[in-house]
């Protein structure tokens, strides 16, 4: 083959060229798409994957007595197997009056730090920065940015039920 | 030439280190971190019972567990200094300018690891330190719910949390550590180390690499042994200061179980963290949503633009008084910040016990019984008397010195800044009995 073959080739071997350099960079983005579906599903997915909200039973009517505030527990909406104890949430329950109850959410709306009701001084406390609420959960003192959060709260026949929530996360303009 | 003999500048001494410091501590996180995956088993129900194991039960578990965190400490601080010896010598400067912005990510990355770290420490402390982290991450405009879910791994605690976490601490964060630790190092090789900085030697991005070049070839010593002996012993004492405090010390002690309904927890951040921690306490609440995103953010940002802003001339901490007055600064800030973290003077004393009978000092029936109500009410979780008592309030030993009845009785109604109000709370005879104890302090 001489040197004027080689030219008049030149042009059909840019066109193969060009044909391979798309074909491997689309195959490469291909098998990296599709490989990347599963990838990006498992680091998304507790954004996917919607929680259901269930009712909880935590205890039965005549065991709160009215005005007194209680630690109540209950299991997460939607447990893993391997769970184990990660899976319980906690509120604070207050029996109102008769069927009327207010459950308040046991983080901290500052950082979310476990509050602590003091049953004689009527407030909940945080450890962690001094946040302080009234029993009625508006901020009394500290750095909280608004009172704690409720969890919906139902009397079912005789016991009382809360609905499994969120962990209250305080936004930007709280 | 050998890589290992390469020539360095000449007076590279003691203060030179630290990065290689920090390098030998990361190698020690390595294999101490994977001998402890041989042990741990990173399932948000079992990881407890195997921290146990490991420290009650695996041969040397106790010392490998001391040993990985005291590693993680001696690599922060060695980071932190080194990071403070760049910038006071203005190391950064042409052409190294990549070499700081590596650096600058290796250092929050080290921080990150500490975190995730601690997390994996799977206590109640663990679980709800990720909960203030989510917390943290939730201030984050417009997407922090989204944020604080991948976090957590669902939008409570739970089985993949900690999954979660263990992949953050094992691989993704390594992973970018290893990247970065590599290209720090070759921009280390390929630009050289600084020189030490003399007063009126400026950098000159047009002439530095062929004086730089010129002066190695005249004055430069190879790196083995001349440089790196200095090096290797700092390296091995530090190492050696590590495991002398994982023996004699021990690693953290695990708290409770990690159960997100014990709210008996009073979670607090390893010592790296704790002075961040205290400025939540101390920032005003009305900024503080704003600052936990902008304050991060900032400083970051102010880093990585240091070497772009001021890349040329002075290098000698005397020419350059502003800096080394910033340094000294951030230090005084971030070790007050500490020292105020270590005592927590803004948490209530949940620990308080009643007032002794020394402390209330009276036989009178009113008096006695407001230092019972002093207590009960949760006065003392946050004021002192005598040596019972928090912190968060002011000591009120000797109130009765400083404040009338009327004063008194207004305060506690009302309340205060940071103080609740009591009038809904206590009855008239309560305030009456209470008005009454404090009265009677005269005396510290």
């Amino acid at each position: 083959m001489n040197k004027d073959d080689d030219l008049k080739k030149e042009p059909e071997n840019e066109q193969r060229r060009s044909f391979l350099i798309k074909l491997s960079l689309g195959l490469s983005f291909l098998s990296a798409a599709v490989a990347g579906v599963p990838v990006l599903a498992a680091i998304f997915a507790p954004l996917i994957e919607k929680t259901p909200k269930l009712w909880r039973k935590v205890g039965e009517l005549e065991t709160f007595k009215v005005g007194t505030t209680n630690l109540v527990t209950f299991e997460n909406a939607d447990p893993e197997k391997w769970s184990g104890v990660t899976s319980k949430s906690a509120a604070w329950l207050r029996r109102d009056e008769g069927d009327k109850f207010t459950a308040f959410s046991a983080n901290c709306t500052h950082l979310g730090c476990p509050v602590r009701w003091e049953a004689d001084a009527h407030l909940f406390m945080c450890p962690c920065h001094g946040g302080v609420y009234y029993k009625d959960g508006s901020v009394a003192a500290g750095p909280p940015p608004k009172a704690l959060v409720q969890y919906p709260v139902r009397v079912n026949k005789n016991s009382i039920e809360i609905q499994t929530s969120a962990i209250p996360i305080t936004n930007i303009s709280a | 030439m050998p890589l290992i003999k390469h020539p360095v500048p000449p007076g590279s001494k003691w203060s030179y280190v630290f990065g290689s410091a920090t390098l030998f501590c990361l190698v020690l996180q390595v294999i101490t971190g994977v001998a402890l995956s041989l042990l741990y088993q990173p399932s948000s129900s079992e990881a407890y019972k195997s921290l146990q194991f490991i420290t009650n039960d695996a041969a040397f578990g106790n010392v490998l567990r001391g040993i990985h965190y005291f590693g993680a400490s001696a690599m922060i601080i060695m980071v932190s200094i080194h990071m403070m010896r760049v910038y006071i010598t203005a190391a950064y400067k042409y052409p190294r300018e990549m070499t700081w912005i590596s650096g600058v990510i290796l250092f929050f990355m080290t921080i990150a690891m500490g975190f995730t770290g601690q997390l994996l420490r799977w206590d109640s402390n663990g679980v709800w330190s990720s909960v203030v982290a989510a917390e943290q991450l939730g201030r984050i405009p417009f997407i922090g719910k989204w944020a604080a879910r991948l976090l957590l791994g669902g939008d409570t605690i739970g089985g993949h949390s900690l999954s979660r976490f263990y992949s953050y601490h094992v691989f993704i964060i390594p992973a970018i550590i290893f990247l970065f630790v590599g290209y720090h190092l070759m921009l280390v090789i390929r630009n050289g180390i600084s020189e030490p900085a003399k007063v009126g030697q400026l950098v000159d991005p047009k002439t530095y690499r062929a004086w730089y070049k010129q002066m190695l070839m005249e004055k430069g010593i190879p790196f083995w042994p001349y440089a790196a002996w200095r090096d290797v012993i700092f390296g091995a004492l530090t190492i050696i200061t590590i495991i002398l405090l994982a023996i004699f010390i021990g690693p953290p002690a695990l708290t409770g179980p990690p159960n997100p309904a014990s709210l008996n927890a009073n979670p607090s951040p390893d010592w790296y963290m704790l002075s961040i921690f205290s400025l939540f306490a101390l920032m005003p609440p009305k900024i503080e949503s704003y600052m936990i995103i902008i304050g991060p953010g900032l400083t970051i940002l102010i880093l990585l633009a240091l070497p772009f802003v001021s890349n040329k001339g002075e290098r000698h901490p005397i020419r350059r008084p502003w800096a080394v007055f910033g340094s000294v600064c951030v230090i005084v800030f971030v070790f007050s910040l500490f020292l105020l973290g270590e005592r927590s003077p803004w948490s209530p004393a949940f620990d308080a016990k009643p007032l002794t009978a020394k402390n209330v000092h009276s036989s009178d029936t009113i008096v006695i019984a407001g230092s019972v109500l002093f207590y009960k009410k949760g006065c003392l979780f946050c004021h002192q008397i005598n040596d019972q008592g928090g912190l968060k309030g002011p000591e009120l030993s000797d109130v009765a010195l400083r404040l009338s009845t009327g004063d008194m009785t207004i305060r506690i109604v009302n309340g205060g800044s940071n103080m609740p109000a009591y009038g809904g709370i206590l009855s008239k005879k309560e305030l009456n009995a209470i008005v009454a104890f404090l009265k009677s302090r005269k005396v510290k």
